[in-house]
């Protein structure tokens, strides 16, 4: 699911497909991606993992890092 | 009734139950606000002011988020004769010294006699203070904080004219912090009263939706001004909470019945492609009269993408409206679209491009034509122009600059004399923006200045140049930044080039990623392009600077490296 995911943040969002992503890399603090693209995750994520993510799901309260956010689609699929 | 303060005071007693905003809150219930209210807010936040000896031509800066308290802050300031200037508030994405570098320009030309801001942002405040202070600026603003608001009795000033300034707009950036635009009651008035008729506005039936910063003409004047002052409900809902959740502006529109709303054209793009079905199930904006494009480049692309996209809640090509306006006109200059449909003219590109002379082909002639959106016909009280370099006017389907005068143009750049002197010839205001007129209607075609507008967001390329010359790796000098229309998102995209020496590619990588973030936390945007060239790669003037549009015609026909 991380791979996945990093996969479409550093080609779809970071326009950088050889840009290596960490599992532990804070990617709001950081700046890596903003509000605009948080909309573009959950979609991406809705589609891909078959869970329903509300719009106001993803913020920066609710995750930072691949690692978290893959926390946060799990809790979805169990929910 | 031609103040601020005397319009709320007439709303409070012709109509004080009346709701003038409907306050949208991220995971809490919408807030009514009435006319009554929203003068008892003011009134706490007034008596606040008075308290510390803020008055009349008092200006005061406001660095709050949507809330009860920005409603009361800036409401407040009005009641007390005071000028209120709505900053934008700090993002998550912008680094705190960049901010802090802009808060200082601010209070060095405009002086504000306060600032007024939430406790949690009070170290930052303190510490731009300081640094003022150490650039030895010495009118330093006094601090007051406002998490939450006291409401009180409204005491209405009647000493207000109608020549005091009503408000301060600033544009986001060190640039447009430095240019504060004066606007006072009678222009504000004046513009108010000609846009109504322009849109055909009915307090009795309209309602206005926006999610727009308060920091920003359309939103400050189309979208707050303008509903509280004539009579109009507003939905309000928060810029923050609109770009994480876009349905929740039209499920608000459906509830309220909205009738308007004023949007940059990216956010047709972003409406149509990212709101879920399941979000506006059952969602009805039939009662909308118009959408108006407004602030950025308007493509009749994005109108057709949005009308498709939500054709079934009852949006229709008819509400489709366009509008030409900038913070020194207080906001419109022309508006297109509200009895029939927008104009769509059709020159030779080639022509336009060439000549500067928006031609139509003639009869049975298939060369190449732009499709261009007209931006309306000037409202009331405004006289629009196309001149040339030396202020001559131009025959229409001519390029030129656009010029306009009229009777709610600002009364100067706050405390810049200099740069209002600079904005005026012969006494027509000249816009920096590029157009031709043809049968009364206005065309947008381009700006003078190197200006990159992304999302509604004015950014000047040098800017950037500097910020990416700051980061190691990058040859003094060899950078170049320009935008790239992208058609998906309906906006300006930022490109960079920087020329380097390094090859090897995880040191490119993380070169690359250096100037991603520098741009991302010291400018208001994000640069979603970065190429990194060899040295000389880079198209520079005979004087030795780097030429943009070279740069750009070169990056488009042979990019310096495959961005896979």
């Amino acid at each position: 699911m991380i791979a996945t995911l990093a996969g479409f943040v550093t080609t779809s969002i970071l326009k950088q497909p050889k840009r290596v992503l960490r599992a532990d890399e804070p990617l709001l603090s950081s700046g890596l991606i903003d509000s605009f693209h948080l909309v573009d995750l959950g979609l991406f994520v809705e589609k891909t993992f078959d869970v329903r993510i509300d719009d106001a799901d993803l913020n920066a309260d609710t995750f930072d890092t691949l690692e978290q956010l893959a926390e946060v689609i799990r809790a979805a699929k169990a929910g | 009734m031609n103040t601020l303060p005397a319009a709320l005071r007439a709303h409070v007693e012709v109509r004080g139950d009346q709701v003038a905003i409907h306050l949208l809150r991220a995971r809490q219930p919408d807030l009514p606000i009435t006319y009554a209210r929203l003068a008892e807010l003011a009134a706490g936040a007034a008596s606040r002011y008075e308290a510390h000896g803020l008055g009349r031509g008092a200006v005061i800066a406001i660095i709050l988020e949507h809330g009860e308290p920005l409603l009361a802050a800036f409401w407040g300031a009005v009641l007390c004769g005071a000028t209120p200037a709505i900053l934008p508030f700090l993002t998550e994405k912008l680094s705190p010294e960049k901010y802090r570098q802009d808060l200082v320009a601010l209070i060095g030309v405009t002086r504000p006699a306060a600032i007024v801001t939430y406790t949690a942002f009070l170290p930052e405040a303190e510490k731009a203070l300081a640094e003022a202070a150490g650039q030895g600026i010495t009118e330093l603003p006094r601090l007051l904080t406002l998490d939450a608001v006291e409401p009180a009795m409204p005491h209405w000033r009647t000493d207000i004219e109608a020549e005091d300034i009503a408000l301060l707009q600033h544009s986001s950036g060190s640039t447009g912090l430095q240019k504060g635009v004066a606007l006072s009651h009678r222009a504000v008035f004046n513009q108010l009263h000609a846009y109504a008729a322009a849109i055909r506005l009915d307090p009795a039936t309209d309602c206005i939706a926006s999610w727009l910063p308060l920091y920003h003409d359309m939103g400050l004047i189309a979208s707050f001004v303008l509903p509280i002052t004539l009579g109009v409900p507003l939905v309000l809902l928060s810029p923050f909470d609109w770009v994480r959740a876009p349905a929740r502006l039209l499920q608000a529109m459906a509830t309220h019945h909205a009738t308007l709303c004023w949007l940059p054209n990216f956010a047709y793009n972003f409406m149509a492609t990212r709101v879920r079905e399941r979000d506006v199930d059952g969602v009805d904006l039939s009662a909308m009269r118009a959408f108006v494009n407004c602030s950025e480049p308007m493509r009749a692309a994005s109108h057709r993408l949005f009308v498709e996209r939500f054709a079934g809640l009852g949006v229709r090509a008819a509400m489709m409206t366009t509008c030409y306006a900038m913070a020194e006109n207080v906001f419109a200059v022309t508006q297109g679209g509200m009895t029939g449909p927008v104009a769509i003219d059709r020159p030779l590109a080639r022509a336009l491009r060439e000549d500067r002379h928006a031609a139509l082909p003639p009869p049975g002639n298939d060369a190449e034509t732009l499709e261009m959106l007209s931006a309306g016909r000037p409202i009331h009280g405004v006289d629009v122009r196309i001149v040339d370099g030396d202020g001559t006017s131009l025959a229409e389907r001519r390029v030129g600059e656009i010029a306009l005068r009229s009777n709610c143009m600002l009364s100067g750049y706050y405390h810049r004399p200099d740069a209002t002197a600079q904005a005026f010839r012969d006494g027509w205001y000249l816009t920096g923006d590029f157009g031709y007129l043809a049968d009364g209607e206005l065309y947008v075609t381009g700006r003078k200045k190197d200006l990159i507008i992304v999302g509604g967001k004015n950014v000047y390329p040098q800017d950037l140049e500097l910020l990416a010359e700051e980061v190691p790796g990058v040859l003094a000098g060899r950078v170049v930044a320009f935008g790239l229309f992208d058609e998906a998102s309906g906006t300006e995209e930022v490109a960079l080039i920087a020329e380097t020496e390094l090859s090897e590619l995880e040191a490119r990588e993380a070169l690359r990623e250096g100037l991603r973030r520098q741009i991302a936390s010291r400018s208001d945007v994000v640069a979603r392009v970065i190429a990194l060239a060899p040295p000389r790669w880079l198209v520079k003037t005979s004087s030795g600077k780097v030429a943009r549009t070279a740069n750009r015609e070169k990056y488009l026909s042979q990019p310096p490296e495959r961005v896979a």
